[in-house]
C-alpha cells in the first residue's frame, strides 16, 4: 500500500497565532455565566450565542486562509506554552490547525451556534437556561481542546472536559431521578474509556518520551507489532467508550434524558464521534498493526447493526435517533477500521451525519415542544400538516440518512460500504444489510410520527415552534441536502495530508454494482417499513414474543450485561476485601480469644477487642511481608 | 579524654527555632494570665513555623549539602525540600488549629481534656470558656520531631524522632471538643498501636545494629557493599524497620489505625497527621532505604511492591464504601500512600534519560496532595449542622446549591485527589508513576493507574452528593463563616492546586534540584 508522505506543521503566524481564541472565547464565557450567576439571567443566553458565532467566524477565516496556502503549509502548530517540564521529557502544551482539526472546528461551532440559537426559544420557559449556556459553551471549549490539541495529554484534557460537560447537561434536570441516574451511568462508563486513555497516554510517554501527535507519528514505524496492537486496542477502548461502540454503548440511550438540543450537539453530532476522531488522528499506530486496525472495523460492524436493531424497537423518538446515532458512529468506526482508504470517508460521513442527525434531532425537538414534551411515537401521527416547516426539515434529513440519491448521507455512506466491500466480503454485507435496516427503522419513525391517523393526547395542541427554532432546522435541513453533492469530490484530497490517506477516484453518480445494490436494499428498506406501519398502530405497544423486538427493547440487554461483567465483580471486590479486613482477621481472633477465655467475655469486651484485631492485623502483616522478603530471596 | 561535640548551629537553626518556640510555648501557658494565652500561642507559634521556613530556605539556597551534628542530622537537597513541605503543611495545620468563628469563639478542643465527658465539670469549664493552648506548643513540638525524622542521618536519632513527633499526636487526637469519646477512644488506639510498631522499628533497628556494627546510614550502607554480615539479620531489619515507618506512614497491612483516628481525631489534627505524618514518614522511608539499604534493594523493592497494591487496593476499594466524610478522606489518604509507595519502588536516581528521580517526584507530589488535603479538611471543618461538624455524606447533599463555594472548592480538592487533569494532583500522579515506570516497575503503574480510577469514584460520590442531589430539609447541613485562619488555608490550597496543575514548570524544576540524599 502507497502512503502519502505526512506533510510536518509549520509554525503559526498571523492570523494562525491568534487560533486560542477558537476556544478562549467560549471558555471565558462560559466562566463569566457561572460567576456571574443570576445577574446574568437576562442576556446570559444571547452572549453564550455571540461567543460561539464568534469562534464560528474564527474558524471559518482560518479555514479561508488554509484554503489559499499552498498544500505543504496548511497544517499549522500553535505553541502555547510548556505544560509539564522534567528532565527527558517535557510535554508542551499546544495547538494543531490543520486539515482535519479545521473540518471539526467548523462542524463543533457552526452546528454549535445554530443549537445555541435554537435552545433560546427550546429552553425560553426553563428557570436555569443561563446555567444551561453557560455549560453548552464549556461544552464547545472543551470539545474544541479536545479536537485542536496537538498532543494526546492535551486532547485527554478536552476528552474529561467534554465528558464533564455532557455529564452536566444530561443531568441537567436532576430533578428527574432518571436524568441523575443517566449522567452517573454516562460518567461511569466513560470512565472505563479513560482507563483505555491514560494506558496509551502513559505507554506513549514511555516508548516516545513525548505524547505529541507529530512525535507520535514519527515513532511509530519504529514499533514492535505487539505494542502497536497493544496501544491500538487501548485507544480503541476509550473511543468505544466515548463513541458509544459496543460493548460500552450503553449510557448513549439513558442519556437521552438530557434537554434534546443536547442530545443534538452532544450526543449526535460532535462529542460522540470523538472516538472517530481519535481513531482517525492515531492512524500512524493502526497502520502498524492489522489486529487493531480489523478491531476497530468489528467493533464499528457490531455497532452499526446492534444500533440499527435498538433502533428498529424502539418507541420512544429520541431513542430511536439514538440507537441510529450508534448505527450511523459504527458506520465511521468501520471506515476507520478499514485503514488510510477509510479514515476520509470517515470523517466524511462524520460530518454529514453531524448535519443532519443534529437537524433530526432538533426536529425531534421540535415536535416534542409542539406535544407537550411527548416522546413516545404511538401518540404522534399526521403531524405533517400540523407542523409544516419541521415535517419538511425532518424530511430532508431522513433522505439523508437512508442514502437517497444527491443528498449528503447517499454519498458519504455508499462510499463506506463500497470501501467494506473491497477490504472484506462479509463486513461489506453486513454494512450493506446495516443501510437497509436504517432505511427501515427510518421510514417507521417518519410513517407513526408524521404521517397516517392522529393519535394525540387530548391535551395536544401541535403547533409549529418559533423562528429561533425553525430556522435553525431549516439551515441544517439544506446542508442535509447539498453537503454531500458539496464535499464528495473534494474531501479525500483535502484530508490526504493529515490522515495519510490515498486518493480514490469518486463520481457524482456511479452504475456500478454496489450503489446499485444499496440503493435496491434501501428501498426494500423503505418498502418494508413503509408495509408494516400503514395502518392503525396501537397508542400502546403490542405485547410480544419475539425475541429480536424484546432484545431491542430492552437495548439487547446492555444493562445486563454491565451488571454481569463489570457491576457485580466490583461489587464482589469491594465486599471481598471488606470481609478480608474485617472478617477474616476478626475471625482469627475470634478464634484465638475463644480458645484463650471464651467468645461471650471477648465480645463484652468489644472495644478492647477492636484493638487486639488491629494489633493482630499488623502483626500478620509483619508475617507477611517477612515472608514476601524471604520468598523473593528463593526465586 | 573526651572532645566537645560539634554542632552547626546556623544550619540547625529551623530545628533549634521550632524546639525553643515550643519551649517558650510551655512557659507562657505557665505565666502569661489566661485571657491573653491564645494570642501569645498563636503568635509565637506562626513566628516560631515563619521563622523556621525562612531558615530553611535560606540554607537550601546558600548552604552546600553536609552532615551536622556529629553524624546525627544529614542536611541535604531533599532534607530541605522535605522541611519547606513540613513547615509549610505545619503553617496551614496552625492555621485550623486557630480557627474559633467556626464554633462560636469556640477552637475545635475540648474546653478541658482531663474532665469526664459529660461530667459537671467539663459543663462547668465550657461555661467559663475555658480552653487548651497547649495545643500549639504540641504542634510544634510534633512539628520538630517531624523535621528531625526526615532528616535523620542514624537509627536512634530516627527512632527518638518517631518517638517525639508521635507522642504529641497522641494527645492532640484525643482533645475533641465533640464527640470526645470517639476521640480518647481514638487516642489511646493510636497510642497502644504505635507503641506496638515502635517496637517493631526498635527491634529492627537493633537488628541492623548487629548487622552492620553501626547506627550511621553510611554504615549500614558500607556494611552491604562488603557483604560480610549475616543475610538473615539484614532482611530482619529491612522487614521491621520498613514495618516501623509503614504504620506512620498508614500502608496495608498497618493502615487499621487510620479511619478510627482521623474520624475520632478534631479535625485540624486529622488534616495535620493526614499531611504532615505522611510527609515526614515518606522522607524517613526515602532516607533509610535509600541511603542505608540502596544496595539491598532487590530485597526491599518487592516487599514494598506488594505493600503499594494492597495498599492501593483497600484504600480505594474500601474509601467506595464509606458514609462519613472523614473515614472516607482517611481511606483517600491510604490510597494515596499506595501511590506514594509505587514512587519509593521505582528508586530512579537522577540523571540522563530520567525524568525525575524518586525524591523529586515524590516532594511534588506530597505538595500537591498535602494542599488537596488541606483544603478538603478545612471545608469539613466548615460543613457544621446543630454546632458541630456534619460528617455523614447525607449532610453534604446539595451544597452545591446552598454554597456554591464551598461545594466548588471541595470539588476542586476532590478533582485534584482524584488526579484529573488540570489540578496538581494529575501532575503529581505523573511524575510519580513516571519515575516508577523508568524504576522498571511497569506492572506496578498499570495497577496503579488502575486504582487511581477506581478511587476517583468516590470523590465523585461526594461531588455527586454536593450538586446532583436535592438538599435534604433538616440533613443537610450548613456552612460556617470562618475567619481570615481558615480563608487563608482555602486561598493557598486551592491556588496551589491550580497554579501545580496548570504551571508546575517552575515547582518541578525546584523539586528536581532536590535531586540526590548524600551519605
Amino acid at each position: 500500500m502507497h502512503l502519502l508522505e505526512i506533510v510536518p506543521a509549520v509554525p503559526a503566524s498571523g492570523l494562525f497565532s491568534l487560533a486560542w481564541l477558537v476556544i478562549a472565547i467560549p471558555l471565558a464565557c462560559a466562566a463569566l455565566l457561572i460567576v456571574l450567576g443570576k445577574r446574568s439571567d437576562g442576556w446570559g443566553h444571547l452572549l453564550a450565542t455571540v461567543a460561539t458565532i464568534a469562534s464560528f467566524a474564527i474558524g471559518l477565516l482560518l479555514f479561508v486562509q488554509m484554503l489559499s496556502a499552498d498544500e505543504g503549509s496548511r497544517a499549522v502548530s500553535v505553541p502555547l506554552y510548556e505544560w509539564i517540564a522534567t528532565g527527558s521529557w517535557s510535554i508542551e502544551a499546544g495547538l494543531l490547525v490543520d486539515q482535519l482539526s479545521i473540518l471539526f472546528v467548523l462542524l463543533i461551532t457552526g452546528v454549535g451556534a445554530l443549537i445555541h440559537i435554537y435552545s433560546i426559544g427550546y429552553m425560553a420557559h426553563d428557570a436555569n437556561r443561563r446555567k444551561f449556556f453557560a455549560y453548552l459553551n464549556l461544552f464547545v471549549a472543551a470539545m474544541l481542546i479536545l479536537v485542536l490539541a496537538d498532543n494526546y495529554l492535551v486532547l485527554f484534557l478536552g476528552w474529561e472536559g467534554v465528558g464533564l460537560a455532557s455529564y452536566l447537561l444530561i443531568g441537567f434536570w436532576a430533578h428527574k431521578p432518571s436524568a441523575a441516574a443517566a449522567g452517573v451511568k454516562a460518567f461511569v462508563v466513560n470512565r472505563v474509556g479513560d482507563l483505555g486513555m491514560a494506558m496509551a497516554i502513559f505507554t506513549m510517554l514511555a516508548m516516545f518520551g513525548s505524547s505529541a501527535f507529530a512525535d507520535v507519528n514519527a515513532g511509530a514505524p519504529q514499533l514492535s507489532g505487539t505494542w502497536a496492537t497493544l496501544l491500538g486496542i487501548m485507544l480503541l477502548v476509550g473511543a468505544c467508550a466515548k463513541s458509544a461502540q459496543v460493548p460500552l454503548q450503553s449510557w448513549l440511550l439513558d442519556a437521552m434524558e438530557g434537554p434534546t438540543p443536547v442530545s443534538a450537539l452532544i450526543h449526535a453530532a460532535t462529542m460522540v464521534t470523538a472516538g472517530v476522531y481519535l481513531v482517525v488522528r492515531s492512524h500512524a499506530i493502526y497502520a502498524m498493526s492489522d489486529v487493531a486496525t480489523l478491531a476497530v472495523a468489528i467493533v464499528g460492524t457490531v455497532t452499526l447493526l446492534a444500533g440499527a436493531w435498538i433502533g428498529s424497537s424502539k418507541d420512544d423518538i429520541k431513542k430511536v435517533l439514538a440507537g441510529s446515532t450508534m448505527s450511523q458512529i459504527g458506520y465511521m468506526m468501520l471506515a476507520a477500521g478499514l485503514g488510510p482508504v477509510g479514515a476520509a470517508f470517515a470523517i466524511f460521513h462524520l460530518i454529514t451525519h453531524g448535519f443532519f442527525k443534529a437537524n433530526m434531532f432538533l426536529g425531534a425537538g421540535s415536535v416534542m415542544h409542539g406535544m407537550n414534551d411527548e416522546v413516545d411515537m404511538r401518540n404522534f401521527g399526521g403531524l405533517a400538516k400540523a407542523m409544516r416547516i419541521t415535517f419538511l426539515t425532518f424530511g430532508a434529513g431522513y433522505l439523508a440518512i437512508i442514502g437517497f440519491p444527491f443528498t449528503a448521507g447517499f454519498y458519504s455512506k455508499d462510499h463506506i460500504v463500497e470501501a467494506a466491500f473491497e477490504s472484506n466480503t462479509v463486513l461489506g454485507v453486513l454494512a450493506l444489510l446495516g443501510a437497509g435496516v436504517t432505511a427501515y427503522y427510518m421510514t417507521r419513525l417518519m410513517v407513526m410520527t408524521f404521517f397516517g391517523a392522529r393519535r394525540w393526547k387530548d391535551d395536544a395542541h401541535p403547533h409549529e415552534s418559533p423562528l429561533t427554532m425553525t430556522v435553525p432546522l431549516i439551515v441544517l435541513g439544506v446542508l442535509s441536502l447539498v453537503a454531500g453533492l458539496f464535499m464528495n469530490s473534494w474531501i479525500q484530497g483535502w484530508l490526504a495530508p493529515a490522515t495519510g490517506g490515498e486518493v480514490h477516484e469518486t463520481e457524482v453518480f456511479s452504475l456500478a454494482l454496489i450503489p446499485l445494490l444499496t440503493l435496491a436494499v434501501v428501498i426494500v428498506g423503505v418498502a418494508v417499513g413503509w408495509f408494516l406501519h400503514r395502518g392503525d398502530i396501537p397508542r400502546t405497544a403490542p405485547v410480544t414474543k419475539n425475541p429480536l423486538v424484546l432484545a431491542g427493547r430492552s437495548d439487547l440487554y446492555g444493562d445486563a450485561l454491565n451488571e454481569y461483567a463489570v457491576v457485580r465483580p466490583v461489587k464482589g471486590l469491594v465486599a471481598g476485601t471488606e470481609a478480608f479486613d474485617h472478617g477474616v482477621v476478626d475471625g482469627l481472633v475470634m478464634g484465638s480469644a475463644s480458645m484463650a477465655g471464651g467468645l461471650g467475655s471477648w465480645l463484652r469486651r468489644a472495644q478492647n477487642g477492636y484493638v487486639r484485631t488491629y494489633g493482630l492485623t499488623f502483626v500478620i502483616g509483619v508475617v507477611a511481608l517477612a515472608a514476601v522478603v524471604v520468598f523473593g530471596q528463593l526465586v | 579524654m573526651i572532645t566537645a561535640p560539634t554542632i552547626e548551629w546556623l544550619l540547625l537553626s529551623p530545628l533549634l527555632v521550632l524546639l525553643g518556640g515550643a519551649a517558650l510555648g510551655v512557659l507562657v501557658e505557665a505565666l502569661v494570665p489566661r485571657a491573653s494565652r491564645y494570642l501569645a500561642q498563636v503568635f509565637l507559634a506562626s513566628l516560631s513555623i515563619i521563622a523556621a521556613l525562612a531558615l530553611t530556605i535560606t540554607n537550601w539556597v546558600s548552604a552546600e549539602p553536609t552532615i551536622a551534628a556529629m553524624g546525627s542530622i544529614a542536611l541535604d537537597r531533599p532534607a530541605y525540600l522535605f522541611w519547606t513541605l513540613l513547615l509549610l503543611f505545619g503553617l496551614g495545620s496552625l492555621a485550623l488549629f486557630a480557627e474559633r468563628s467556626l464554633g462560636n469563639g469556640q477552637s475545635a478542643f475540648a474546653s478541658s481534656a482531663a474532665t469526664v465527658p459529660g461530667s459537671p465539670l467539663e459543663r462547668e469549664a465550657d461555661r467559663l470558656h475555658r480552653e487548651h493552648t497547649e495545643i500549639f506548643p504540641l504542634l510544634l513540638f510534633s512539628l520538630f520531631g517531624m523535621l528531625m525524622f526526615a532528616a535523620a542521618n542514624d537509627l536512634l536519632t530516627l527512632f527518638v524522632a518517631l518517638e517525639v513527633f508521635s507522642l504529641p499526636l497522641y494527645l492532640l487526637c484525643g482533645m475533641a471538643r465533640r464527640r470526645r469519646l470517639l476521640s480518647q477512644e481514638a487516642a489511646l488506639k493510636y497510642f497502644l498501636l504505635g507503641a506496638l510498631s515502635s517496637g517493631f522499628l526498635l527491634y529492627g533497628i537493633a537488628m541492623l545494629y548487629g548487622y552492620s556494627g553501626g547506627f550511621h546510614l553510611h554504615e549500614i550502607a558500607d556494611a552491604i557493599t562488603a557483604g560480610t554480615g549475616s543475610n538473615s539479620l539484614l532482611l530482619a531489619g529491612i522487614v521491621l524497620v520498613g514495618v516501623g515507618v509503614l504504620f506512620k506512614l498508614g500502608a496495608v497491612p498497618f493502615h487499621s489505625w487510620t479511619p478510627d483516628v482521623y474520624t475520632g481525631a478534631p479535625t485540624p489534627v486529622t488534616a495535620f497527621m493526614a499531611v504532615a505524618t505522611k510527609t515526614a514518614a515518606v522522607a524517613a522511608l526515602l532516607r533509610v532505604f535509600f541511603v542505608a539499604l540502596g544496595g539491598a534493594r532487590w530485597d526491599w523493592q518487592p516487599m514494598f511492591a506488594v505493600v503499594a497494591v494492597a495498599t492501593m487496593l483497600v484504600g480505594s476499594v474500601i474509601g467506595l464504601v464509606q458514609s462519613d466524610i472523614k473515614r472516607l478522606l482517611a481511606y483517600s489518604s491510604i490510597a494515596h500512600a499506595g501511590f506514594l509507595l509505587v514512587g519509593v519502588v521505582g528508586v530512579v536516581a537522577a540523571g540522563e534519560g530520567v525524568a525525575l528521580s524518586s525524591v523529586s517526584s515524590i516532594g511534588f507530589y506530597l505538595l500537591a496532595y498535602g494542599l488537596a488535603t488541606l483544603g478538603a479538611f478545612a471545608i469539613v471543618t466548615m460543613v457544621r449542622r446543630s454546632g458541630g461538624e456534619a460528617n455523614n455524606i447525607s449532610s453534604w447533599r446539595g451544597l452545591g446549591r446552598t454554597n456554591p463555594l464551598a461545594a466548588g472548592l471541595m470539588t476542586l480538592f476532590l478533582l485534584s485527589f482524584a488526579g484529573i487533569p488540570l489540578t496538581g494532583g494529575f501532575v503529581g500522579k505523573l511524575v510519580v508513576f513516571a519515575s516508577a515506570w523508568d524504576g522498571g516497575y511497569g506492572w506496578l503503574v498499570l495497577v496503579a493507574v488502575v486504582f487511581s480510577l477506581v478511587a476517583a469514584f468516590f470523590y465523585l460520590k461526594i461531588v455527586v452528593a454536593m450538586w446532583f442531589s436535592e438538599p435534604v430539609e433538616g440533613e443537610t447541613a450548613e456552612v460556617g463563616t470562618p475567619s481570615a485562619w481558615t480563608w487563608g488555608v482555602l486561598v493557598v490550597a486551592t491556588l496551589g492546586t491550580i497554579i501545580l496543575g496548570l504551571v508546575p514548570g517552575g515547582v518541578l524544576d525546584l523539586a528536581g534540584t532536590a535531586g540526590q540524599f548524600i551519605r
